[in-house]
């Protein structure tokens, strides 16, 4: 579009976002989040040395649409390849995009440790409380009762456990970190992960810490819901079991 | 240099640093953890990486990570440690980095146990990942050949970007010998790694994966890979030959110590009046099949004699190369055992007894 002198734009696309026709499913919020990191990338002015990880699940194809180098790690271990990548290259800037199967299912091991050791990394974990590209089975986010096509009656706590609380979890080791769990259901959720995104890439940025933003998600196809309905579903069922709030920051060992 | 006495472990880890390797990643076990140990002082000296992961499957994906960013970069473990690998191996041989693996092997299957071994020939030069790939496989039988193969993988993997594996029994890294490393060590030039994620300044975006949901992409990029094997099997192959001569009756086809264990059986027989050659696989993969058949197809030769730390696994390579040209036979001790030179030296004796022709092969004892 051209504008007039007196005009200005004030919203384009990030130059750290490809062009292009989405694969994601109608009212899935990969599309918000991949924005938000595009910004963030942006704005840091760091798109040019930055390198991001993608996983396996849905966002495995997140190198069509970011537009910075980008490698493809096998499942779960997106953490251990970002450490090799960045151990290699601290100069650069490195994060992981990882969905809840591959984190905080199979790739546990990899994220603790990575965590742990203070790997100077970013990763986005964007937990829908279900295993999306394999179509709709239980992962360890899925909610008590929920329904999934690996738990037809809905989740048995008495069988399989309690979802999985990882920001907490990664929270409770020593080691500083920046561990901030945010939504992106609402305008203002948006705007609030944005500012814990831009947290967490200055926090690498400044070779301070191992950064982490979890970011509750919703998923309307394997939910079985219509976008409006898993936006509230995420809202009334998933906020008050996954609390929003900064768990961790380096100089506040114990939370904000 | 001068000769030095060294431990095969930390020969190998030293030549990987003349080498150039700039990163190494690890997790300990039997019988190779002398490597990371010689590392973690060296490395940080020298302003390289060097660090301990939390598993066999976080290192390689550590070093998958590490190869991407275009410097030079390894591993070592031992058995039950490379299976762990073996999902990285795969995703780096599609998407086609560069890395050195070693792998000192001891006895499996499954814990096993912790003595010299042979028996992951198959995991190393089949495949050993799922899909279609191989990785290129060096197999020293000296401390001074693991250092000039270690030397050699680094440039083998750069100029087919692939994974190269170095395989040694446990005998390779426990033992001392005499090495000597080249003082002024140049190689033949490389193509330029104008696949490696360095930032998208200036350039469009790279991205290295081995992810083709199109079949056609994906078929496309197997017979890439497989033109890279072709090429290997026409440019890389190596193998030593030992007493090779017209009078040979029996060509004892072996690698690794057991080929040392060979020599040895071999000049004992020479001075019994008994002539036997030895033909020893360097490259396990690309494997000197063309030139193993030459050999065994000498009308002196009345059987070949393959001898492994395993259950007649080189064995299946060496019937494919003789191509029933001559019979083929069996002599290997395993689990941890190593063969004598007094077994091989009766292995021999009792097939040269033998008539030519007769099937089968001849187990231990």
């Amino acid at each position: 579009m051209n504008l007039t002198n007196s005009e200005a734009s004030i919203f384009t696309r990030p130059q750290a976002l490809q062009e292009t026709v989405t694969h994601y499913c109608p009212g899935c919020t990969h599309g918000v989040i991949h924005r938000l990191v595009a910004e963030v990338l942006d704005e840091l002015g760091v798109r040019e040395r930055t390198v991001g990880i993608a996983p396996v699940g849905c966002s495995v194809l997140a190198y069509n649409y970011l537009n910075c180098d980008f490698l493809e790690a096998a499942h779960g271990r997106a953490p251990a390849f970002a450490t090799g990548f960045k151990r290699l290259r601290p100069d650069m800037i490195v994060f992981t995009y990882q969905g809840d199967g591959d984190l905080a299912s199979i790739g546990t091991n990899e994220i603790i440790h990575a965590a742990n050791r203070g790997e100077k990394f970013t990763t986005v974990f964007v937990n829908n409380a279900v295993y999306g590209m394999t179509g709709g089975q239980m992962a360890p986010t899925t909610m008590p009762g929920q329904v999934t096509t690996t738990c037809p009656m809905g989740r048995d706590v008495a069988n399989v456990g309690y979802p999985l609380r990882v920001a907490e979890m990664l929270a409770a080791l020593v080691t500083p970190s920046y561990i901030e769990r945010v939504a992106v259901h609402t305008p203002q959720h948006i705007i609030q992960a944005k500012r814990a995104m831009r947290k967490a890439f200055t926090y690498q940025k400044e070779n301070r810490c191992f950064s982490l933003v979890e970011v509750l998600s919703t998923c309307p196809t394997n939910w079985g819901q219509t976008p409006g309905e898993a936006i509230q579903w995420l809202n009334d069922t998933m906020i008050p079991y996954y609390p929003l709030r900064c768990f961790k920051e380096p100089d506040k060992p114990e939370g904000a | 240099m001068a000769r030095v006495l060294m431990k095969g472990n930390e020969a190998i880890a030293e030549a990987a640093l003349r080498a150039g390797a700039e990163g190494y990643f690890c997790y300990p076990i039997t019988p190779q953890s002398e490597v990371a140990e010689y590392l973690s002082k060296r490395m940080p000296e020298l302003g390289k990486v060097f660090l301990q992961g939390e598993s066999e499957v976080a290192v390689s994906n550590m070093l998958f990570g590490a190869a991407s960013t275009g410097k030079r970069v390894f591993t070592t473990s031992s058995s039950p440690g490379i299976s762990l690998m073996q999902e990285a191996i795969s995703y780096m041989a599609g998407a086609q980095l560069p890395v050195v693996i070693v792998n000192i092997m001891r006895g499996g299957p499954g814990l096993g146990g912790i003595l010299p071994a042979q028996s992951d020939y198959f995991q190393a030069t089949k495949g050993g990942g799922h899909g279609d790939y191989r990785t290129l496989v060096l197999a020293p039988s000296t401390v001074q050949e693991a250092v000039d193969l270690m030397m050699l993988a680094f440039h083998l993997a750069d100029k087919y970007t692939n994974p190269v594996m170095m395989i040694g029994d446990g005998m390779i890294g426990q033992m001392m010998e005499a090495v000597e490393f080249p003082e002024d060590y140049k190689e033949p030039p490389l193509p330029p790694k104008d696949w490696a994620a360095t930032g998208a300044k200036d350039r469009k975006p790279r991205i290295i994966k081995s992810l083709f949901l199109d079949p056609l992409e994906l078929e496309n990029n197997c017979w890439i890979l497989d033109k890279k094997y072709e090429r290997m099997k026409r440019e890389e192959v190596r193998f030593e030959l030992y007493k090779v001569n017209a009078k040979n009756k029996i060509l004892i086809a072996a690698y690794g110590t057991t080929a040392r264990i060979c020599e040895t059986a071999i000049d004992e027989l020479e001075s019994e009046g008994v002539s036997v050659g030895l033909f020893r696989p360097v490259t396990l993969f690309p494997f000197p099949e063309k030139q193993m058949n030459k050999e065994a197809r000498k009308k002196n030769i009345q059987a070949v004699l393959t001898v492994e730390m395993s259950t007649a696994q080189m064995m299946e390579d060496v019937e494919r190369a003789v191509l029933g040209a001559k019979p083929v036979k069996f002599f290997g001790r395993t689990g941890g055992v190593v063969p004598s030179p007094d077994e091989v030296k009766q292995q021999v004796r009792r097939l040269i007894k033998q008539k030519p022709d007769s099937a089968g092969r001849t187990k231990r004892n």
